[in-house]
């Protein structure tokens, strides 16, 4: 019971870290590998806001959404746009979002120093229940409801928003999305602020969770995030969502019956064992071969 | 096409003799006449600055343990510089905790002359950096490194940190006897060369005890969820949980034990030595158990300056890597001096023949196999301090 607490609520953080990722790549089919720092960079300014400003984490997590939103535009302005018309542009966007990363980090260790840092002990409810011999913090309901909270909202927001509508739009054809008369910059632009938002959220979260915010905390996330996305579906968002819960889930039951050094073993084992019997991914459509 | 020519030619001349310069100017080998002064000891009088090189973690995995040693090398180079006879150009290079910027960290000092080399902070990278130094026959003094096998690599070089397998048996019979431990739990990292040293004197200590170790859970050095594994320990409901992890891990692994109820002691390697894990676990670090080569309550005078002078200097409380670095610069003037001479061969005599020095870390000698030796203490966190576990 505990071990299903605590795999829901790590996993809830997965989920929400790669549904942002998952967006980008659902809707602009380009893989953001700056989104991982974004996570780290919310978390320590988040970190920063409550210390600081002595801001309470209720009002801090909004605030490092829009921040973090912000960042979505600096990363789409400095790492892709210019990079947009070009034939190469998945790739050279790939490879510019992972020095815009680098260049992130080194910011924030130039700010911060290299020490782990945490939220003030008491800038969140520490009280404890007791759910059938299960500890579950408030925290932990907090993330889950958060987190949920979020991805129920931006898949509304897709499926029935204008917005949402041109993001479809685009991702079905952009080209034939302009001539429809979409601003298929501003959707885009406004895909990563959203991707963004969601990935810093996720950053705090975590570092409220685990009591600590390292420099490479958004590495240790990166490649869970991209197993998420691919077990999935990629592009998919309910998929980016049960795939978290799953890989969640799966690494607290390897340590619990398979032994702790199998953690990561099972867990990326369970992804290959799923592309082969599915190899789209859980929700993932099958692409048909363009042109 | 003849402007652009000319352009080209003239800025590849200029190119070359900047490279020439560089040439000429770095070739030398550190037999330096200027480096052998006159006098001895505390009379030591050298003339020329004596160049000493410290390649530290300063960036990447390892970066908060080299930035408190360049705190320490820097405030000790101060110290002593403010002092008559012999001054040190120290220079501190990044190796970025990654082994191959480590040689190449290494290979810079030795062609530049430096009489001695400092570091570098983790052992993963000095058993690739430190055999570049022996070969060219200039001394190296480890400051931090713990592993085995260090000071094997060679007669050049020495060491001032204690190992985990002098430190650990220690605290592991001094926890046993305290608390009274019959069933135990060992977490530890296992993808990390110190830590991974370290759960093995730690439970080659535990096998020589009466006390049975129930269960082994190995997590990864990026990991900071410990819930699962904390979970797992608690189902076999042991009397103290043993854990060879770094500070990064401490932090969340001790506040999360706490958080799901398990309040038994848990003992730390070397890594959670630093005055972050109260200051950041807070409360959940009450009780933690700590085998260290430094006490900050230490009471001998050499200690007292050192944490007054360090306050005043960084704003900070000093760690153990502070003050071992403090030390190293410490002994490296004492050899000096012993010589009077910042000769490579000389400072390599001069280290070899430390007996019994007063140091931050205590009365401090070299051995035979080139290793401090010196009283390890074993400290538990109590009121937010590190006090001595008696």
């Amino acid at each position: 019971m505990q071990q299903l607490l605590l795999g829901l609520s790590i996993g809830s953080i997965y989920a929400l870290f790669a549904i942002g990722f998952t967006l980008v790549f659902g809707v602009l089919d380009r893989l953001n590998l700056a989104h991982p720092s974004v996570f780290a960079v919310s978390a320590f300014i988040g970190i920063e806001l409550v210390e600081v400003a002595g801001l309470s984490i209720w009002l801090t997590l909004p605030i490092v959404a829009a921040v973090g939103g912000v960042l979505g535009v600096v990363i789409e302005r400095v790492a892709f746009r210019p990079l947009k018309n070009r034939p190469d542009a998945h790739f050279a966007g790939l490879i510019s979002s992972i020095a815009l990363a680098g260049m992130f980090i080194a910011l924030l260790q130039w700010r911060y120093g290299p020490n782990t840092r945490r939220f003030p002990a008491e800038s969140f409810p520490t009280t404890t229940y007791s759910i059938l011999g299960a500890q579950v913090t408030v925290l932990q309901v907090a993330i889950l409801l958060i987190s949920v909270l979020l991805m129920v909202a931006l898949t509304l927001l897709v499926a029935r928003s204008r917005l949402g509508r041109g993001m479809r739009a685009i991702a079905e054809n952009p080209t034939a999305a302009k001539v429809l008369g979409i601003n298929v910059d501003r959707v885009t632009v406004t895909t990563f602020a959203i991707s963004s938002a969601l990935g810093a959220v996720a950053g705090a979260l975590f570092a409220m969770n685990v009591n600590s915010a390292q420099l490479g905390m958004g590495t240790a996330i990166e490649l869970k995030g991209l197993a998420v996305i691919i077990v999935g579906g990629m592009g998919s968002l309910p998929g980016a969502l049960v795939g978290g819960l799953l890989l969640g889930l799966a690494e607290v039951f390897a340590v619990q019956y398979v032994g702790s050094s199998w953690r990561d073993l099972v867990a990326f084992g369970l992804l290959f064992l799923i592309l082969l019997v599915r190899p789209q991914g859980l929700f993932g459509a099958r692409k048909v071969r363009e042109v | 096409m003849r402007t652009s020519l000319f352009t080209m030619s003239a800025a590849a001349g200029a190119l070359a003799l900047t490279l020439t310069a560089c040439g000429s100017d770095g070739g030398s080998d550190g037999s330096n006449a200027a480096l052998v002064g006159e006098g001895s000891g505390d009379s030591c009088v050298i003339d020329a600055e004596v160049p000493v090189g410290a390649a530290l973690s300063l960036t990447g995995a390892a970066a908060s343990y080299g930035e408190s040693q360049r705190n320490g090398l820097e405030l000790a180079a101060k110290e002593l510089n403010a002092k008559d006879g012999v001054t040190y150009d120290l220079t501190v290079e990044d190796d970025q905790t990654d082994p191959k910027q480590g040689i190449s960290v290494f290979e810079g000092f030795v062609n530049d002359g430096a009489s001695v080399i400092i570091g570098p902070t983790l052992s993963n990278t000095a058993f690739q950096a430190q055999p570049i130094a022996q070969e060219e026959s200039v001394p190296v003094l480890a400051i931090s490194n713990t592993a085995d096998g260090i000071t094997e690599q060679g007669d050049y070089i020495f060491r001032d940190s204690l190992t985990e397998s002098q430190v650990i048996p220690q605290t592991v019979t001094t926890a046993i006897e305290e608390y009274d431990l019959e069933d135990v739990v060992v977490m530890y990292s296992n993808d990390d060369a110190f830590t991974e040293s370290g759960y093995e004197v730690m439970s080659s200590a535990l096998e020589d005890s009466d006390t049975e170790v129930t269960d082994t859970l190995t997590f990864s050095t990026t990991d900071t969820d410990f819930r699962a594994l904390l979970t797992e320990a608690k189902t076999s409901n042991p009397d103290a949980i043993f854990v060879s992890g770094l500070i990064e891990a401490a932090i969340p692994l001790v506040t999360q034990a706490r958080e799901l109820g398990i309040d038994v002691p848990i003992i730390g390697g070397n890594g959670f030595n630093n005055p972050q894990l109260m200051a950041d676990a807070g409360e959940a670090a009450e009780g933690v158990v700590v085998g260290a080569a430094w006490n900050s309550a230490s009471d001998n005078p050499q200690n007292a300056d050192f944490l007054e002078a360090y306050e005043k200097e960084y704003d900070s409380q000093p760690d153990q890597f502070a003050a071992q670095a403090y030390t190293g610069m410490m002994l490296i003037d004492s050899a000096v001096r012993s010589g009077c001479s910042a000769e490579r061969d000389a400072i390599k005599e001069g280290l070899g023949s430390i007996s019994e020095v007063e140091s931050v870390l205590g009365t401090i000698s070299i051995n035979e196999d080139r290793d401090a030796e010196h009283e390890a203490v074993v400290q538990v966190v109590k009121d937010g301090e590190f006090t001595v576990l008696k």
